[in-house]
């Protein structure tokens, strides 16, 4: 990160031709290399992060207590929709783009990304597309409000910020599927000789399988929203009964979508978990090769579930069953991985730093969410669940501590080697217990909430559902607020944290740990590292 | 709604809870003294609902087994360990096809042991054959309507908590929120007791979602098709439930109250109900659900009157989007006072009361009578800055209504 500002001097060590060196503004807007560029999407993500838990703390607000306080209803359904897509394609997203960025062609021992300018833009394209995001905002009719799922017909109704919001998504997959596609043709083409794709770090694994996912379902995506701009200005009628179409079929486009998204935003947090476990634990990871599997059949499955978002629409029985027994199958590659994590602490010689904390607590809680998960696969269940509170903790159970705790793990574990200083651990430490205590306050009693019967994306509700409400906000403010520690803890680390070590972490065995100093200079692997007859780096 | 209580634990969980909010008392608003930790599913009401009560607490229970074992094992090799208690790693555990197997093949066989159980109850669930009778449901933007076809009955059914009660941003409620807040509705479905219950559940506008847990129904209700799904009651009693898909500025204003009644209760509502709301489904269109009576054939209408009218009328329909300044709330919600439309030719504002402007929220409001319609727009037209001094009459609307 600090590389931005601090590492001029490392353009000697290179010779490219900006030899020179741009001006910093200059070099913001012309960067092609990979290290500024990943730091770039990790700031951003940081921002995007706080404005997405901004909107969610005015939501936790407005359910303080019953009754309407703080928002409108119409403001209200904005927020809970516009929150979702800041999370989603602007924090989650771009973080692990900007963990891809910094890592991989350290990881494999490239040089850099295979497509440098293509990168750049990828980065670039969000810009525009989150200015039109949060403009939506400030438009006669408000931002969408449909949830962001953007069902029809509820979505031909908004204004022209419904047309913003198609406009941003379909700019920043256009960025997902560019980064993807350099993603997938740096680890194809740019591995150093003897990294061979079983050798590769999971994380490297991780994200070669979740960028086919992008590329596989962006493009989906990109048609369905295009079919609800044209239903909404051109005279189509995919979507409106009135004219042939069928509100339903949105939604099996939009899931054939969401599902694999929702294994966008977890795989290469399983990448980063089977980095950090095994270096904390002192050994390598248990079961490569069945981790290699277990991603790939999670990627696969997810292809074949999207129903279990429709189960209330009202398809036959037997879509439902098949839904059901492919959902409850994704648990088998799931708890494999889960097993494994669990194998590789086992007769370890744990440490407890905070990169390890954060995947421990990561371990408990996506279990958790694991077993909602599974509660919610059955069909009668999800019946009475869906759309409920319960189906609102569930997911954050798996995004939260899932995929945001990961990231957070992976910053804390690789800042060393970033910037060439350490972070404060104790301030590390106390931010991962305030988490670990206010998630949970926030996020358990959810689950009540929507056993009870309290439906999502109200703003107010019945007199019963009170109590849980003020301890889920209360919980909330105090989870939004501990987040301050990691900005705070960053920032300190850059500006003034001891000087680290190249092998900050003893047993930390991918390249860049064990090749490159820290920080690691501007141009690294010039010259790819021979890795031939090497002990394998797992 | 009361939990079940079904383990000492969730009472164990309910009582930590309430002294966590007895700690927070200065903060606790006068609904506290309803306090309700509910923490399960509410008690089953249908053979259906009993399943899924009966299955959740089954995968909950197994889940539980499963938590134990994994956590255990986690935390025993997080204290076991550790390297502060000198624990040495051993690289070389790192990898065993045969532990692999096992734990690929232990979780499938319980995943078969909760298949086959859920298996049924879809199979029960999706068995809409020999109904006692049918009830079609359709959602609008902001309440339900509900059509008996045989019993010929067809009537509107929305929120009736008052506006007082609930309040604005900056502006608080001027009325104690009752003890069904948000939960009440100004006409509630009504079926018998024990009989299979088919309902033809659809849309007029948006999705919606026609949900009531007790009775195991959560069924969308899409626009332009009708989705079809059952429920028996197995006793007499009210249940609850809200639209559980988001559609719209009042999403989670439009609940939802089942009265179930003995069938000699049932046969006195359906004589009541006719008698009401009487004729066919396609006629009771026209039906009033607002407490506005027509007045008598051929007694002459005054502006005063017809606008008095239209004032409950407006409070009933209109207020929430038009605001009562009738400044709505621009630009999604237009306001009245001033407008283009209310000022301008009769025509173009009865089309729109009638048909809706699409593509808004602005929905058709033809359900509404003819005098009704007059009324409320002979009130738009003479307050706030509007003083038209005119008036539309009845025949106007029906006028309109055939051509």
């Amino acid at each position: 990160m600090a590389s931005v500002t601090t590492h001029d001097h490392a353009h000697d060590h290179g010779h490219d031709h900006d030899h020179h060196g741009p001006g910093p503004w200059t070099r913001i807007f012309t960067t092609t290399n990979h290290k500024d560029i990943g730091s770039m999407y990790l700031w951003f993500s940081l921002l995007m992060f706080f404005v997405g838990g901004a909107m969610a703390l005015l939501i936790r607000a407005e359910l303080f207590t019953p009754g309407l306080q703080v928002v409108q209803p119409e403001v209200f359904n904005s927020l809970t929709t516009v929150h979702a897509l800041v999370m989603i394609f602007g924090a989650v997203m771009p973080a692990f783009v900007g963990f891809a960025n910094w890592l991989i062609p350290l990881q494999i021992g490239a040089a850099d990304m295979a497509f440098p300018r293509m990168n750049n833009w990828s980065f670039w394209l969000m810009i525009p597309a989150t200015v039109l995001l949060m403009a939506s905002f400030f438009v006669p009719g408000g931002a969408a409000a449909s949830g962001w799922t953007l069902y029809p017909p509820l979505s031909t109704q908004g204004g022209i910020g419904v047309d913003m919001t198609i406009i941003a998504i379909h700019i920043l997959g256009a960025s997902s599927i560019m980064g993807s596609i350099n993603i997938i043709t740096t680890i194809l083409n740019m591995r150093a000789p003897g990294m061979t794709l079983m050798r590769m770090p999971m994380f490297v694994w991780t994200w070669l399988i979740t960028a086919y996912l992008i590329i596989a379902v962006m493009p989906v995506l990109a048609g369905c929203i295009t079919m609800l701009l044209t239903d909404r200005h051109f005279g189509t009628a995919f979507f409106n009964a009135a004219g042939g179409g069928d509100p339903t079929m949105f939604m099996h486009i939009f899931w054939f979508f969401g599902h694999p998204e929702v294994y966008i935003l977890i795989l290469p947090a399983f990448g980063i978990m089977s980095q950090i476990i095994p270096t904390f634990s002192r050994k390598p990871l248990f079961g490569y090769a069945s981790m290699v599997y277990a991603t790939a059949s999670i990627a696969i499955l997810s292809f074949i579930v999207w129903g279990h978002h429709m189960f209330t629409v009202g398809m036959p029985a037997a879509g439902q069953l098949f839904f059901m027994y492919a959902t409850m199958l994704i648990a088998v590659p799931t708890g494999v991985k889960i097993f494994n994590w669990i194998a590789t602490m086992w007769r370890g010689s744990i440490t407890f730093e905070t990169p390890m904390l954060f995947a421990i607590g990561f371990l408990c809680m996506f279990t958790l969410g694991g077993f909602s998960g599974l509660v919610l696969s059955i069909v009668p269940v999800d019946i009475t669940l869906h759309n409920t509170y319960y189906v609102v903790a569930h997911f954050h159970y798996v995004l939260f501590p899932g995929a945001i705790w990961a990231l957070m793990a992976g910053v804390y574990f690789w800042l060393p080697k970033w910037t060439g200083r350490m972070y404060n651990e104790t301030l590390g430490k106390w931010h991962f217990w305030l988490s670990a205590i206010s998630f949970n306050v926030t996020f358990f009693p959810q689950h009540f909430l929507g056993l009870a019967g309290m439906p999502r994306r109200i703003p107010d509700y019945a007199l019963q559902f009170a109590e849980w409400n003020m301890i889920s906000t209360i919980g909330a403010f105090a989870l939004g607020f501990s987040q301050l520690l990691f900005v705070y803890n960053v920032f300190s680390c850059i500006r003034s944290g001891e000087k680290a070590k190249e092998r900050q972490w003893d047993s930390a065995d991918s390249l860049e740990w064990t090749h490159l100093p820290s920080p690691v200079p501007y141009h690294t692997f010039e010259m790819p590292p021979d890795l031939r007859g090497a002990k394998a780096v797992h | 709604m009361k939990s079940i209580n079904a383990n000492g634990q969730q009472h164990a969980l309910a009582a930590l809870a309430r002294s966590v909010s007895i700690g927070l008392t200065f903060l606790v608003s006068p609904a506290t003294a309803l306090a309700a930790y509910d923490v399960n599913i509410a008690a089953p009401a249908s053979p259906i609902s009993s399943q899924i009560y009966g299955l959740h607490m089954y995968i909950l229970y197994v889940c539980a087994a499963i938590f134990v074992v994994v956590f255990a094992l986690m935390f025993y090799s997080i204290f076991k360990f550790r390297r502060s208690n000198g624990s040495k790693p051993d690289v070389n555990f790192h990898e065993s096809t045969l532990i692999e197997i096992i734990w690929t093949v232990i979780p499938f066989v319980i995943l078969l042991f909760m298949a086959i159980p859920a298996t049924k109850t879809v199979l029960d669930m999706k068995d809409t054959t020999n109904p006692d009778m049918t009830v079609k449901v359709t959602g609008y933007q902001w309440g339900w309507r509900y059509d008996y076809a045989a019993e010929e009955v067809g009537f509107y059914s929305s929120l009736s908590t008052p506006w007082s009660q609930i309040g604005q941003p900056g502006e608080k409620a001027t009325e104690e929120k009752g003890k069904d807040y948000l939960l009440e509705v100004d006409n509630p479905m009504v079926v018998p007791v024990g009989k299979r219950v088919r309902l033809l559940v659809t849309s007029n506008d948006v999705i919606h979602g026609w949900y009531v847990p007790q009775l195991g129904v959560n069924q969308y209700g899409i626009p332009g098709f009708v989705k079809d799904v059952w429920f028996k009651a197995d006793k007499v009693g009210t249940f609850k439930g809200q639209c559980s898909q988001i559609c719209g500025k009042l999403h989670g204003y439009m609940p939802i109250t089942v009265v179930v009644k003995s069938e000699a209760d049932y046969a006195k509502w359906v004589a009541e109900a006719k008698a009401r709301w009487g004729a066919a489904p396609a006629a009771a269109a026209a039906a009033t659900p607002a407490a506005v009576a027509t007045p008598e054939p051929g007694k002459p209408l005054t502006l005063v009157d017809l606008k008095a009218a239209g004032e409950k009328v407006y409070a009933a329909n209109c207020v929430t989007c038009h605001q009562a300044s009738g400044k709505g709330m621009p630009p999604t919600f237009p306001a009245l006072s001033g407008s283009k439309v209310v000022l301008g030719p009769t025509e173009g504002q009865i089309n729109i009361l009638l048909n809706g402007k699409p593509g808004t929220a602005m929905a058709s409001f033809a359900r509404l009578s003819d005098f009704e319609i007059a009324a409320v727009m002979t009130y738009t037209k003479n307050s706030w800055d509007n003083s038209t001094g005119k008036f539309v009459t009845p025949d106007d609307i029906k006028a309109k209504r055939k051509s």
